[in-house]
């Protein structure tokens, strides 16, 4: 039962992220890259992550998409003006996204040696993921705040009038 | 078949009813509540009181002509209101209407055509899950999407200025209202909602330690459901009713509908996090059984969320629509700052008087 | 320049005080507003069931009297079509024969009387205008109609019934 529900879903992930390719309309990209997300959010339930999962939404579906969609909505999308590239830029753009799926062949290459049965059960769970976090996982943690929180600065310094 | 499934499914498909038919009366209450803050009648035709015209006016809305604009893009156009009310409907799923019930395998009828499972109490939610505030926080960002591609799909330039505003003002209030909720969760240390009103038992509600955090979340639920002062998106005046200028028909009622249904959901989860829930003052001086209280229980939480909407219905006719840069200066400058000062002293409290 | 009412004030764009920048007092005041209404009684007037009485001099359509005998009392004079402020009034003067005493009061009398019930402001300069009391106007409504031409009323719908008398005593000044 899990396993089918793990190969439907996968199925809708791997569809939606393809889709958001090969979409023409930039509107529909997004929408099916929020679908993606979803199903990446359905997987995280799968394993058990429901905090995980929720976060998935507020923020990548919820907050970071909706963003997106916002700024696409200024755009005149009737207008298509698609320039054709130059043959440099075409192979330059091959070459770095070949190097760039090697990359993540040998980065899951070395991910798969890991045994499903390693990984705990309950991992995900708030309060498992809290006491990681807040303990074994505090300076990168704490770290990040901090990146966010200059980054939040930064763009407030941008944008102030001189 | 189980009879804590069947329990379940009677929880479920009653949730719903009373969801729709609340929704439904509310469109019939803000009309007779500005009517009587206006010194007039409202409607009180369509039966007695007018209390048929909620179903009148859903007829009327099934019979007119549905029109799509030849410009618009059709399929977006008809999925916007399908969200708006899809992601409107699913967050009543997580809100606790009562305490647990305790029923005897004896006193139910047809008893020989069920199995009965060990336990004997059965919770009057539909889903007791352990993220539960965080789940409607998820929906209610996700909610947004409805007005958006509904606003974008009607190519009109209305509809969308009226979409840009519902989502960059939902995105502006969603942090606020997240702020003031963490201080919530930070007394109670639980994410259920369930377990949120189980601390507040009797008179213990978390208004009486959270006033400043209630003002900010009531601020902002006012903002994420798009309702006066609030109701930038769909201003009749600037954007001749803004995202949904473009619909007719039931498409139109599903926006407006929605936006009752939203109303409807955030009364409840104020009443959940800051007013206690089911529980009332006395509770457990009555010397009722625990069933009786349970029930009762239930009509004390429905009546706190009614309260809500007549309140949230008393301040839309009450103030006047706020300008687009207060609205942002309020929700960034004023509002977050406040929640983040509430948060800093709600975490002093817990370690000083813990 | 002088107020017109005494709740007018004037507008100065000074700084708010903290008071007025905290928003709330002056929520909760509209509030107590709103509040108040509703306990105030609703100034409607249940139409179809209850209907509001007119004023006696309230002006609805026209009537060309008649006296006691049943003659009609205009005489064509045309002083109401110059009165109108809306040129709403056009009539058409005829002579009295022979025999038609019983019917017309002086020798003169309208043999068309018009009035454009839309180009009618409703203004009783008319009434004012007429020498011998013969239009009025009376506290009932103009119909609503479909099509334009309905609303230019000719002597039919204007002269008064002998059988269905319109009282005017009360509206016919007192000097």
């Amino acid at each position: 039962m899990l396993l089918y529900l793990f190969y439907i879903l996968s199925a809708i992930t791997v569809g939606c992220a393809l889709l958001t390719i090969f979409s023409k309309n930039p509107v529909y990209s997004v929408l099916f890259v929020i679908a993606t997300f979803f199903s990446i959010a359905g997987h995280f339930i799968l394993l058990n992550a429901q905090f995980l999962a929720i976060v998935q939404v507020i923020v990548y579906a919820g907050a970071i998409m909706v963003l997106f969609l916002t700024v696409l909505m200024y755009l005149n999308l009737n207008k298509s003006v698609e320039s054709s590239k130059p043959l440099l830029i075409k192979i330059a753009a091959m070459v770095s996204g070949g190097l760039l799926f090697l990359v993540l062949i040998a980065s899951f290459k070395s991910g798969l040696s890991i045994a499903p049965t390693s990984v705990r059960g309950d991992a995900g769970l708030i309060k498992n993921l809290g006491n990681t976090l807040f303990t074994e996982y505090l300076f990168p943690f704490e770290a990040t705040a901090v990146l966010f929180l200059s980054t939040m600065a930064g763009a407030i310094t941008l944008t102030r009038k001189k | 078949m189980e009879f804590a499934l069947l329990f379940k499914i009677l929880i479920v498909v009653g949730v719903f009813v009373l969801t729709l038919l609340v929704a439904l009366y509310s469109t019939w209450a803000e009309r007779k509540v500005s009517a009587i803050m206006q010194d007039r009648i409202g409607p009180n035709r369509a039966g007695p009181f007018g209390l048929l015209q909620p179903l009148a006016d859903g007829v009327k809305m099934f019979m007119k002509e549905e029109i799509i604009p030849g410009q618009a893009n059709r399929a977006l156009f008809i999925l916007g209101p399908c969200l708006a009310m899809l992601t409107a409907g699913m967050t009543s799923a997580i809100i606790p209407w009562g305490d647990v019930i305790t029923i005897n395998p004896e006193s139910v009828p047809f008893s020989e055509y069920f199995t009965f499972g060990e336990s004997k109490t059965y919770i009057v939610q539909a889903a007791d899950i352990n993220i539960g505030i965080l789940y409607a926080f998820g929906v209610v960002s996700v909610g947004v999407y409805g007005i958006m591609i509904g606003g974008w799909a009607s190519n009109n330039k209305y509809s969308l200025l009226g979409a840009i505003r519902a989502s960059s003002q939902m995105i502006s209030y969603e942090l606020a209202m997240g702020l003031s909720m963490i201080a919530v969760i930070m007394m109670t240390g639980s994410l259920s909602v369930r377990e949120i009103v189980e601390q507040q038992d009797g008179f213990n509600w978390n208004i009486w330690y959270q006033p400043l955090g209630f003002i900010i979340f009531l601020i902002c639920a006012f903002a994420e459901t798009n309702r006066a002062p609030f109701d930038l998106p769909e201003c009749e005046t600037e954007l001749i009713g803004g995202y949904h200028t473009e619909y007719s028909s039931m498409k139109l009622g599903f926006f407006l509908f929605a936006e009752y249904f939203n109303m409807f959901i955030s009364c409840a989860i104020i009443a959940a996090v800051y007013f206690g829930g089911y529980n009332f003052p006395f509770m457990h001086d009555l010397g009722l059984s625990d069933n009786a209280i349970a029930i009762i229980g239930i009509f004390v939480f429905l009546g706190k969320v009614i309260f809500g909407i007549l309140f949230f219905m008393w301040i839309r006719w009450t103030l006047p629509r706020f300008r687009y840069d207060q609205l942002m200066k309020l929700g960034w400058q004023i509002l977050i700052p406040l929640a983040i000062v509430n948060l800093l002293f709600t975490g002093l409290g817990i370690i000083v008087f813990k | 320049m002088k107020a017109l009412t005494n709740r007018s004030k004037v507008a100065v764009d000074k700084e708010l005080t903290l008071m007025e920048r905290l928003y709330f007092p002056a929520v909760l005041k509209g509030m107590m507003i709103t509040l108040r209404h509703v306990f105030k009684k609703s100034a409607t007037v249940k139409y179809p069931e209850v209907e509001k009485e007119f004023a006696p001099v309230y002006r609805g359509h026209h009537v060309l009297k008649r006296d006691e005998q049943g003659r009609e009392n205009c005489t064509a004079c045309g002083l109401c079509a110059v009165a109108c402020p809306a040129e709403a009034i056009t009539m058409t003067a005829a002579e009295r024969k022979k025999g038609e005493e019983k019917l017309y009061r002086e020798e003169k009398y309208a043999k068309v009387y018009e009035i454009n019930m839309l180009r009618c402001i409703f203004c009783g300069l008319c009434e004012e205008a007429c020498p011998k009391e013969a239009i009025f106007l009376t506290d009932e409504i103009v119909n609503a109609s479909y099509d334009r031409k309905d609303f230019v009323y000719g002597k039919d719908k204007l002269v008064e019934k002998m059988d269905n008398r319109i009282d005017i005593t009360k509206r016919q000044k007192k000097y």
